[in-house]
C-alpha cells in the first residue's frame, strides 16, 4: 500500500509531472514529423517520382545570365546552386550597405530642425514603406526598361561607361605585375592615417587645439598609392566595353535586373532603418543633448559623440531584423529574372528535374543559414555596443 | 494515442493531396467538374476571352475529356499555371490533367511521375525578331540577347543550339510569356525565343505585329501534349483516347455538324457508341465519343477555330495535318 502511495506521490509531484508532459509533447511532435516525412516519401516513391540528391551531379544544360564563378551549360546542377547562392549574397550585401546609408541619412533628416528636410524625409518613409516590395521591384524594373535607350543609342560617359537597357557597361580593371605594391601602399596609407589621427586626438586632449586632418588623410590614402602607381609605370590597364554586333562586349556590366532589384530593396528597407534610427535618437534624453551643448560641443560633434552612440544601441536590434528581411526579400527577384537562388535553383533546376522536396529543402536551409549568420554577427555587435555595467 | 497521431498525420497529408492510388475518374465524376491546368494566357492555345470563357487548342482537349467523362464539355475548372508551377500542380493532385503546351521529353515522362497522353500539337522552337534588325536566319544571332520563359525546354534548347554552333548569347528570363513579350517590345532583348506556335500567338499581341517576323526554321522538336499523373492507367487511357477520338473523327470525316446523321462506316459507329462496347473498356458512358465530337468537334475543327487560317494567328496545318494528308497526326484505330 505504501509502495503504491509513493508511486502516486511521485506522479503527483509537480516537477515530475511538468517534465513528463513536456517529454510526451516533444515525443508527439517528433513522431508527427517523422510520420509526415515518411508518408511523403512513401507516396513520392509510389508515384514514380525520382528522389535523392543524385540530380546535383547531373549536367544543368541551361545558361545563366549572371555568374561570378565559372559556369556554363555543361556545369552541374550543384554549380547552379552555388551561382544562385553567390548572386543572392551579392545583391543582399549591396542592398544592406545601401539601405544602411540611406536609412541613416533619412533617419537623421527626419528629425532635422529644417521643416522642408524633415517633411521630405517623412514623405519618403510613408511612401515607400507602404507599397508592397514586389510591386516596387516590378515598378523600378519596368521604369528601367522604359527609360534606358537601345544599345546603339547608349548614354555615354567619358567614352568608357555606357548605359542602356541591357545594363551599365564599365571598363574592367586588369591588374598587371607590380599591382600588389599599390595595394600595399594603400594599406600603409591607411595605417599612417590612423596614427596621424591618433596623434592629433592626443594633441586635442592635451592642449584643446583642434586640427583638421583631412589634408593628411587625402595625401596618405590617395596620394601615396598614386605616387607608387606612377613610379611603377601604371601597372593597370582597362578592358573597355565595345559595341560589337548586338551588344557591348568586354568590360564589366551590371544588368537592369540586378540594378532594379538592389535599388528597390535598398530604398524599401531604408525606410524601416530610418524609423529605427529615429526611434533610437528620440530615445536619447534631451538632457544629454543639452549637456553636450553646455560643454560647448557643436551640433555635429554632439550628434557624432553623444547622440548616435547611444541611439545606435537602441536601434541595432530592429535594424538586424531589417537586414534579415532584405535578404529574404531578395528571393522576389524571381519575378524579374535576376539569377539568384530562387529563380535559378528553385526555379529552372526544379522545373528540369522535378524534385521539389529536395530542392526546396536545400533552398530553405540556405535562407535559414544566412539569416542565422547575420543575426549572430549583429548580436555580437549589439553585445559590444550595449551599456557595460560600471 | 499513436494510432490517433498516425491518422491525423495521414489525413493532413491526404488533404494536401499526397494520397497515393487515386481514382481520378471517380473523383472527377464525384466533383462534377474536371480541373484542368492551362497556361496563364496564350492566345490560340489557352486564353480567357473578355467574358471569362477559356478558348484554345489546349482548352479543347480539356473540354473533350470533360465531354467524355461528364457528358458536358463546359464542366471544366480551368487552373492557369506558369511553366514553373505546372508539374507540381499535377503531381500534388491540385489538377486532374495538364493541357498547357507542354513538351514531351524523356526526363519529364520518366522522372516526374507523369505520363504524356499523346501529342495535340507538333511544334519546334523558333525565333522572333524585329524586322528592322535585318536578321533572316538564326545563325545571324551570334551575340544577341534573348527573352525567354524560365523553366521551359526553351532554355535547354537555346543553350544546346548556341553551344553546338560555337556562338554566344545573353538571356533575360521571365515568369510569363506576357513578360517576355514586354521585354522584347521595350528592347531588353533582340529576339524572343519560344515554341513557334507561341511566337505566332505573341506576335498578334504586339502593339505593331507587322514590326516583327518569326524566322523560318526551328532548332528543336517540341511535341506538345496533355499530361496526367502516373499510377492511374484508367485515367491515362481516357485522356489518351479522348484526344485520339478528335483525331479519328477528322480522319473519318465526322464533325460537330454531321455527327447526328447516319454513317455506314463501322468505325464511325464504334467511335460514336452506336455499336460495340469500347466505352466499357474505358469505363465511360456509351455516348462519350458522340459527346466529344458534337460538343467540341473534331481536331481539324478545333485547329481552324483556334489557330487556323481564319484566326489572327494564321498557322497552317503543316506537321499537324493528318498522316493521310502528309502530316504527323495518327491515331491508333478504334477497334
Amino acid at each position: 500500500m505504501s509502495k503504491f502511495k509513493s508511486i502516486f506521490s511521485f506522479l503527483y509531484n509537480n516537477e515530475v509531472r511538468a517534465f513528463l508532459f513536456q517529454l510526451l509533447t516533444l515525443l508527439a511532435i517528433v513522431y508527427f514529423f517523422y510520420a509526415a516525412v515518411d508518408n511523403m516519401f512513401a507516396n513520392i516513391e509510389s508515384r514514380g517520382i525520382q528522389t535523392g540528391f543524385g540530380f546535383l551531379e547531373a549536367e544543368s544544360g541551361f545558361d545563366i545570365a549572371e555568374y561570378l564563378i565559372d559556369y556554363s551549360s555543361t556545369s552541374s546542377n550543384l554549380t547552379v546552386f552555388y551561382v544562385g547562392l553567390i548572386n543572392t549574397i551579392v545583391v543582399s550585401v549591396v542592398g544592406i550597405v545601401l539601405a544602411s546609408v540611406i536609412g541613416l541619412i533619412i533617419g537623421i533628416a527626419r528629425l532635422s530642425n529644417n521643416w522642408l528636410i524633415a517633411k521630405l524625409a517623412g514623405g519618403y518613409i510613408e511612401l515607400f514603406r507602404n507599397i508592397p516590395i514586389l510591386l516596387q521591384i516590378l515598378f523600378w524594373y519596368n521604369i528601367a526598361l522604359a527609360s534606358f535607350p537601345h544599345p546603339k543609342r547608349s548614354f555615354e560617359f567619358f567614352d568608357s561607361i555606357f548605359v542602356n537597357l541591357r545594363g551599365i557597361y564599365m571598363p574592367k580593371p586588369i591588374a598587371e605585375e607590380g599591382f600588389v605594391w599599390i595595394v600595399i601602399a594603400l594599406i600603409v596609407g591607411f595605417v599612417l592615417k590612423v596614427l596621424v589621427k591618433r596623434h592629433f586626438n592626443k594633441k586635442h586632449d592635451e592642449t584643446g587645439v583642434e586640427t583638421n586632418t583631412l589634408a593628411y588623410s587625402l595625401a596618405l590614402i590617395i596620394g601615396l598609392p598614386a605616387v607608387v602607381y606612377l613610379a611603377l609605370g601604371s601597372p593597370l590597364h582597362f578592358d573597355y566595353p565595345m559595341l560589337k554586333g548586338f551588344n557591348f562586349k568586354g568590360g564589366m556590366s551590371l544588368s537592369p535586373e540586378f540594378l532594379s532589384l538592389a535599388f528597390a530593396l535598398s530604398i524599401y528597407t531604408a525606410t524601416y532603418i530610418a524609423e529605427a534610427i529615429r526611434s533610437g535618437i528620440e530615445s536619447v534624453t534631451k538632457g544629454q543633448k543639452e549637456a553636450a551643448a553646455a560643454m560647448g560641443l557643436t551640433q555635429k560633434q554632439s550628434l557624432k559623440l553623444v547622440v548616435l552612440p547611444q541611439a545606435l544601441r537602441v536601434a541595432i536590434p530592429p535594424i538586424i531584423n531589417q537586414y534579415l528581411n532584405l535578404t529574404k526579400n531578395s528571393s522576389l527577384a524571381a519575378a524579374i529574372g535576376y539569377s539568384e537562388l530562387v529563380s535559378t535553383f528553385a526555379g529552372t533546376v526544379l522545373n528540369q528535374v522535378g524534385q521539389a522536396v529536395e530542392i526546396i529543402l536545400m533552398t530553405m536551409a540556405v535562407y535559414l543559414t544566412i539569416s542565422l549568420v547575420i543575426s549572430l554577427i549583429l548580436n555580437i555587435v549589439n553585445h559590444k555596443m550595449s551599456i557595460k555595467g560600471r | 494515442m499513436n494510432k490517433l497521431l498516425q491518422l491525423s498525420a495521414a489525413s493532413l497529408l491526404a488533404v494536401t493531396g499526397l494520397s497515393a492510388n487515386a481514382d481520378t475518374l471517380s473523383d472527377v465524376q464525384a466533383k462534377g467538374s474536371l480541373s484542368c491546368g492551362v497556361s496563364t494566357g496564350l492566345v490560340g492555345f489557352s486564353s480567357a476571352d473578355s467574358a471569362g470563357n477559356w478558348k484554345g487548342l489546349d482548352v479543347d482537349v480539356c473540354r473533350a475529356v470533360a465531354a467524355a467523362t461528364l457528358g458536358d464539355a463546359n464542366k471544366v475548372k480551368f487552373v492557369p499555371l506558369t511553366a514553373k508551377e505546372r508539374f507540381t500542380a499535377l503531381q500534388s493532385g491540385e489538377i486532374d490533367m495538364l493541357s498547357r503546351n507542354t513538351t514531351w521529353t524523356l526526363t519529364r515522362d520518366a522522372s516526374l511521375g507523369l505520363n504524356f497522353a499523346g501529342v495535340n500539337y507538333y511544334d519546334g522552337q523558333g525565333f522572333m525578331v524585329k524586322k528592322s534588325l535585318g536578321v533572316t536566319n538564326a545563325k545571324d544571332l551570334d551575340g544577341a540577347t534573348f527573352c525567354l520563359q524560365a523553366g521551359t525546354t526553351t532554355e535547354l534548347n537555346l543553350a544546346d543550339y548556341f553551344r553546338s554552333n560555337g556562338m554566344s548569347y545573353n538571356s533575360s528570363l521571365s515568369d510569363t510569356s506576357a513578360q517576355s513579350k514586354n521585354g522584347f517590345e521595350t528592347g531588353r532583348c533582340d529576339a524572343l525565343t519560344s515554341d513557334q506556335s507561341q511566337l505566332y500567338a505573341l506576335r498578334t499581341t504586339l502593339k505593331d505585329p507587322s514590326s516583327a517576323i518569326v524566322l523560318d526554321g526551328v532548332i528543336s522538336k517540341e511535341p506538345l501534349g496533355p499530361v496526367v499523373r502516373q499510377g492511374d492507367d484508367k485515367w491515362f487511357n481516357i485522356v489518351k483516347w479522348s484526344l485520339n477520338a478528335m483525331v479519328t473523327a477528322e480522319e473519318l470525316g465526322v464533325n460537330s455538324h454531321n455527327v447526328h446523321s447516319k454513317f455506314k462506316n463501322p468505325e464511325v459507329a464504334r467511335l460514336l457508341g452506336q455499336s460495340g462496347k469500347l466505352n466499357d473498356y474505358l469505363g465511360l458512358d456509351k455516348k462519350w465519343g458522340f459527346n466529344i465530337v458534337s460538343q467540341v468537334g473534331n481536331y481539324g475543327q478545333s485547329f481552324e477555330r483556334n489557330i487556323g487560317k481564319s484566326t489572327p494567328l494564321n498557322i497552317s496545318r503543316g506537321q499537324n495535318e493528318l498522316w493521310s494528308k502528309g502530316g504527323l497526326l495518327y491515331s491508333p484505330p478504334f477497334r
